[in-house]
């Protein structure tokens, strides 16, 4: 009787209607990594997100009496050499680093799907856009990006404040040197989709163009930017906590995962986890990041799907 | 062949101006001032004349143009005549970049601290590749396995996990618990006996794990994907069928193809070596170019900054181009014409 009715549930979602984005999800479970790292992700942006309203501990706090301490209980991960509290810090600076990875990334992702799509569209724009990717991509990026950082912080600071400027400019300046493979990918795509069947069909009833673009050219090239986007979150998170670990990311009141680290690398010797926590913390978001940008790839390539 | 590189060559002039224009446009419109740091007892006129001095007070178009007739003409003619002993034109006068910080060559300054860079980088990226070939390679042969996946995963947690907390966590537990190597990278020791020579192998051997290890996760995941395009192809079974032995068909005919691609990825990555160390030399403290950078920076050095960056630049367009070369020549099937 049970044995029935295992079979005949079994049977009924055989028969179930099968969507594109249903098989797409039934490939994506299969990749553990990605399964997993699906998990991770989410639990560290519930923690940074939720955490800071449990805990409840003011990340700026200053407790001369309790320096540089291991874990204790009123101080789970410990705390730094003028008494901050380390777990406060780490979600408060997970907030940021979140927040600046997925804006940037955000941008980023936005400038490659508009200078690719345009790139493939439309032909005469098409070789001066390509030119212009291939000089971002000469571009020495790391030195470019600590030079404008040291040479618009002030102005900005004093523009929108210390807190909003530092964000603005390290979102803005990843974000826009870090476009070009998306739109390198994009362009390709584009230049192949635009001559199918379809496209053409939709022409000759007189669709507009930009209505073409939208509704039969994105949709189409959807996977790539989406694999793109996830490896885009990883490439900013590192960026910018390699630009807080040379010093000129964030300033040390407002913490952020890689500003963390750095300030604790002085420290080193007398609490080796200040630099510990903020490290796992980066390396497990970057890399539950790409599992998921690799379970994405796998399951999006329709050659794969389906075996 | 000799055609695509000289046209090559012709359209990389122009991205080099553009490039060579955008690092002095961002650094022209900087704000701040050389002279702000200066005591507040030294009278205006003084300082109009260090401004004047250093080059400040010409528009923008003269400061760019004689700039770029120091780097790329005055410069190479020196290296030229100091290293060969050719002199070409008037040398008395001729001008050099010089730095605003210790008002000595950039160039000086930069043929200073190359060596450094060099040894240490260029030695973990050698490591990265000697370890990359042979792994990636049994992965793809044994698809799978169990040495497969540990592979697969290693390399993932290599390429996601910066290079600036795997070194931190290397000098932790190496220097800072085991006392196995020392800390900060000495440059001052010369190696001239060899006690000197143990300190400077151990002095090198956590920079160039560290970055060695970064590199052969991402190179390592190339290769495997690339001997697995290779492996099922109808030249292997052709090979097979012959009767040759899997030895020689795996590392004669698969892995010669397979090198392809990933030789010129190796060429994409050596500017990174120079770029790229930026961030390894500050966590040793190797006082090699990335550190000189970054120095300069944040000293608002601005001729040091401008002529690494666009030395930097230079390389990458220039091994992009030796790149596409090598790949043309490897494989016989692309065709520049």
């Amino acid at each position: 009787m049970n044995a029935n009715t295992a079979s005949m549930d079994s049977a009924v979602i055989e028969t179930e209607h099968r969507t594109m984005w249903n098989d797409v999800w039934r490939q994506f479970r299969k990749h553990k990594g990605a399964v997993v790292g699906v998990f991770v992700f989410i639990f560290i942006i519930i923690a940074v997100s939720v955490g800071p309203l449990i805990y409840g501990v003011d990340p700026q706090a200053i407790d001369f009496k309790a320096r540089n301490l291991g874990p204790v209980w009123a101080h789970p991960l410990g705390t730094d050499n003028i008494g901050h509290d380390t777990l406060a810090q780490m979600l408060a600076g997970g907030q940021v680093s979140l927040a600046v990875g997925l804006s940037a990334a955000l941008i980023a992702l936005f400038l490659g799907t508009l200078i690719g799509v345009v790139a493939g569209f439309v032909k005469s724009l098409d070789g001066p856009l390509m030119r212009l990717t291939d000089i971002f991509l000469s571009l020495p990026l790391l030195p470019l990006l600590l030079v404008s950082i040291m040479l618009f912080r002030d102005p900005l600071r004093t523009m929108f404040g210390p807190e909003k400027g530092i964000f603005l400019l390290i979102v803005v300046i990843i974000g826009v040197t870090s476009w070009m493979h998306t739109a390198r990918i994009v362009r390709g795509d584009v230049l192949s989709i635009k001559e199918r069947e379809f496209v053409t069909a939709a022409h000759s009833i007189g669709t507009r163009r930009h209505r073409i673009v939208f509704r039969h050219i994105l949709p189409n090239i959807l996977s790539p930017i989406m694999v793109s986007a996830t490896l885009g979150i990883a490439n900013a998170i590192i960026t910018e906590s390699a630009l807080s670990f040379l010093g000129l990311g964030f300033p040390p009141d407002f913490p952020t995962w890689g500003r963390l680290l750095f300030d604790g690398t002085n420290f080193i010797q007398i609490t080796p986890s200040r630099v510990i926590w903020p490290g796992v913390f980066i390396a497990l978001t970057v890399l539950s990041v790409n599992y998921i940008g690799d379970g994405l790839r796998d399951a999006l390539d329709p050659r794969l799907r389906g075996r | 062949m000799i055609q695509y590189i000289i046209r090559r060559l012709l359209i990389a002039i122009p991205t080099l101006l553009v490039i060579s224009f955008v690092i002095f446009a961002i650094l022209y419109f900087a704000p701040g001032d050389p002279t702000g740091s200066l005591p507040m007892t030294v009278p205006p006129e003084v300082r109009q004349q260090i401004r004047e001095s250093l080059g400040i007070g010409e528009p923008m178009h003269i400061r760019y143009y004689k700039w770029l007739v120091q780097f790329s003409i005055n410069e190479p003619l020196n290296i030229l005549q100091h290293s060969f002993g050719i002199t070409i034109g008037d040398t008395e006068n001729r001008t050099r970049i010089l730095s605003w910080a210790t008002r000595s060559p950039v160039i000086d300054l930069i043929v200073e601290r190359t060596p450094q860079t060099l040894w240490v980088v260029g030695l973990s990226f050698l490591l990265g590749i000697l370890m990359a070939i042979p792994i990636g390679i049994v992965q793809a042969y044994r698809q799978y396995s169990l040495f497969d996946q540990i592979g697969t995963f290693v390399a993932m947690v290599g390429f996601s996990v910066p290079t600036f907390f795997t070194g931190v966590v290397a000098i932790i537990l190496f220097s800072v618990q085991l006392k196995w190597f020392p800390m900060i990278y000495d440059t001052t020791l010369e190696v001239t006996s060899w006690n000197n020579f143990v300190l400077q192998v151990k002095q090198m051997i956590m920079p160039v794990t560290v970055l060695g290890f970064y590199q052969a996760s991402q190179l390592s995941r190339f290769m495997r994907a690339s001997i697995l395009d290779n492996l099922n192809l109808d030249y292997v079974r052709t090979a097979r069928s012959k009767g040759r032995s899997e030895n020689a068909v795996l590392m004669i005919h698969v892995l010669r193809n397979s090198l392809i691609p990933v030789v010129t990825l190796i060429a994409l990555g050596i500017p990174t070596i120079f770029g790229g160390a930026i961030i390894t030399e500050q966590i040793f403290r190797v006082n090699g170019l990335g550190q000189l950078l970054i120095i300069a920076i944040e000293g608002a050095d601005i001729p040091t900054v401008q002529t690494l960056t666009f030395l930097f630049a230079i390389l990458i367009v220039l091994f992009n181009l030796i790149a596409d070369v090598v790949y043309g020549m490897l494989d016989p099937r692309i065709r520049y014409d």
